[in-house]
């Protein structure tokens, strides 16, 4: 099993927006292999939210893909009808969603909600359906699942929720699991848990794991590999380690000199990146970060950037880099 | 569950007494004197005295209100001296034929009214979803007396398929079910339109929330997501509303019956208005708001049933 199990290539994304297209994402290239665990991270409106809907197939009616492929399991996903989609749902890839109160159905049981989200496996019963659930609550670590399995999502914590949405994620085992902003949502000793119950499952699931999120202390505790989103590209990727000590696009330095735990000495103010993300609708000749970017130089505003190799496994996309 | 049940009855009986006795002081504040009005201007006092007395009017008004309630709480509504027969014996009679005319025509316009917002809201957008929007607004806006003479018209005259007036030979069911037909089409024409558009309205807000997308991430079929994950939140303003509406059902059924020469509660308390026949407007008051209050409160905890939020809400 050497084969990507998630492959996207050359994906480029628009939404009709009044004043035009919105171009979401362009040209994103990633790919995950089994057992692996991929952070992607950037700030608010850098399209990390659009890909990880992408992978799954969810982008609104309103998103048109423009270019390039997502495969799953080699499986190119244009190539199979709506139908066919939906059925991969759940069973070969799975998400969690950011916002635990919102997440699942008010009216029904968590239980009856678990059940009806094993849709997509054939020749298991219902009360084989709910056995399994009900192992699975246990195994994201809730107490007494059999009181769960008839509870409304009112009536549970944000962090039971969260649980509870990690294990109908995991029920059908899928070969991918996208978690979006898993841990935003919740107040800080939850986000441990949380964070903690992630580190655990990494050790007995077997698949991969996407984890979109802007903290990059979650990115840290969990993943392998991390891709740095930038007005809808993927500006650089890399082991972990690589890109948290030795980053080389300006904007992931940049990035990581604002987090908060990266900074040792006590300063007066937090350092911020000038200037605001460029208009998507009309997305620059050049590169998109040139305006924001201390190391700029005339051919960024004009062509656009390539796509440098620094060593095995760690790209960046600038014209600055040098291997 | 229980506790909530216990406390939207108790609350019941309470708007019922309430409303008992506004409708007494209404009755006592309209001009017109009731023996007067039914012995004709030339009736002399000793019989006007005699009517009176015969029909209450002679004691204080608290005592009246007292004995109202007290016989009424034994299931004694009075004695209609008009038509010489109880009034709850009237009531019997005519409040049946309403009853079936409304529940009838607002439960195929529940049904046809579901039925045509799901399906708007599954093209919604697109050609199916606009022609329904058009549809839905002439439904409302046209009275249902119209739609009941020109359905006479068609169906009854020109086609001759069912029959123009009356509510059916008693105890024929065949007669009596092809009777209602018409008036119960004509009454709920105008709730299609409207249920229609309301369940489109709140299943588009429901579709738009998160847990629904959750729902298509797990790979459920879309008609599955419409119908158990959606409806059951959509329905809940509807029930609440059709609570409510069978409220104006009942009223403007006396267009219908009128119409269609259909014996019910509406020409009955009409009737009894224009006669100042004290007896039966208070009877009838009583019944149709018992009756209302048990539809509210079933439609309370009916929504109780479907939500458990609301639940622990008064649970608190």
């Amino acid at each position: 099993m050497t084969g990507p199990v998630l492959q996207i290539d050359g994906l480029t994304l628009d939404y009709a927006v009044p004043g035009g297209r919105l171009h979401a994402l362009r040209n994103v290239s990633l790919s995950i292999k089994k057992g692996e665990v991929l952070g992607i991270a950037g700030e608010s409106g850098c399209g990390k939210s659009t890909l990880a809907a992408a992978m799954i197939g969810l982008t609104g009616a309103n998103a048109r893909r423009v270019a390039g492929t997502i495969q799953i399991d080699g499986q190119d996903m244009e190539a199979l009808t709506e139908d066919d989609r939906r059925r991969l749902r759940g069973r070969k890839i799975a998400m969690v969603f950011q916002d635990p109160m919102t997440a699942f159905n008010p009216v029904l049981t968590i239980g009856a909600q678990l059940t009806d989200f094993q849709h997509n496996i054939d020749g298991v019963s219902r009360a084989e359906k709910r056995a399994r659930a009900e192992a699975m609550l246990s195994r994201v670590g809730l107490a007494d699942p059999g009181l769960i399995m008839g509870r409304y999502p009112h009536e549970l914590s944000g962090g039971m929720r969260q649980r509870a949405a990690i294990a109908a994620a995991l029920l059908l085992q899928p070969e991918v699991l996208i978690a979006d902003e898993p841990t935003t949502a919740l107040d800080v000793t939850m986000e441990a848990q949380i964070i903690h119950l992630f580190r655990e499952l990494r050790d007995d699931y077997d698949g991969a794991m996407v984890i979109v999120t802007h903290h990059l202390g979650v990115i840290a505790e969990l993943c392998d590999r991390v891709a740095i989103m930038y007005a809808g590209e993927v500006v650089e990727e890399g082991p972990v380690d690589a890109i948290y000590h030795r980053a080389r696009h300006p904007y992931t330095r940049a990035l990581m000199a604002c987090d908060p735990a990266m900074i040792v000495a006590r300063t007066a103010r937090l350092p911020t990146i000038g200037g605001a993300l460029p208009d998507l609708r009309a997305p620059p000749p050049g590169c998109a970060f040139a305006p924001r970017c201390p190391l700029v130089t005339g051919r960024c505003r004009t062509d656009a950037p390539p796509d440098v190799q620094l060593t095995p496994g760690h790209r960046a996309l600038c014209h600055e880099v040098r291997p | 569950m229980l506790r909530y049940a216990i406390k939207r009855i108790g609350l019941a009986v309470v708007i019922l007494f309430t409303v008992m006795l506004a409708m007494y002081a209404m009755v006592f504040l309209v001009p017109g004197d009731p023996a007067s009005l039914a012995l004709g201007p030339r009736a002399t006092p000793e019989l006007k005295a005699l009517l009176r007395e015969r029909m209450g009017l002679d004691q204080p008004v608290l005592s009246q209100i007292w004995h109202f309630f007290a016989s009424a709480a034994t299931g004694d509504l009075g004695y209609d001296v008009w038509s010489k027969r109880p009034v709850l014996d009237q009531i019997l009679e005519f409040f049946p034929n309403t009853l079936i005319l409304g529940a009838l025509a607002l439960g195929w316009a529940l049904v046809a009214g579901v039925g045509l917002g799901c399906l708007a809201v599954v093209w919604r957008g697109r050609m199916i979803d606009r022609l329904l929007g058009i549809l839905s607004v002439s439904l409302i806006s046209v009275p249902a007396f119209v739609v009941a003479i020109y359905a006479l018209l068609v169906f009854a005259v020109w086609l001759r398929w069912l029959p123009a007036i009356g509510a059916g030979t008693p105890g024929d069911l065949a007669s009596q079910a092809k009777a209602v037909i018409l008036p119960a089409f004509a009454l709920g024409l105008g709730w299609v339109g409207y249920i229609a558009r309301l369940v489109r309205a709140s299943m588009l807000e429901v579709m738009g929330e998160n847990h629904i997308r959750t729902a298509r991430a797990f790979g459920l079929p879309e008609s599955r997501i419409v119908l158990r994950y959606a409806l059951r939140i959509a329905i809940i303003p509807t029930i609440a509303i059709l609570a409510v509406g069978l409220g104006s059902v009942l009223s403007s059924a006396v267009f219908v019956e009128t119409v269609f020469g259909r014996p019910g509660i509406g020409t009955l308390i009409t009737g009894a208005v224009q006669k100042r026949n004290y007896p039966v407007v208070m009877g009838t008051v009583l019944c149709m708001t018992a009756f209302y209050l048990v539809i509210v409160t079933t439609a309370d905890l009916l929504i109780a049933r479907l939500d458990p939020r609301v639940r622990d809400v008064f649970r608190g």
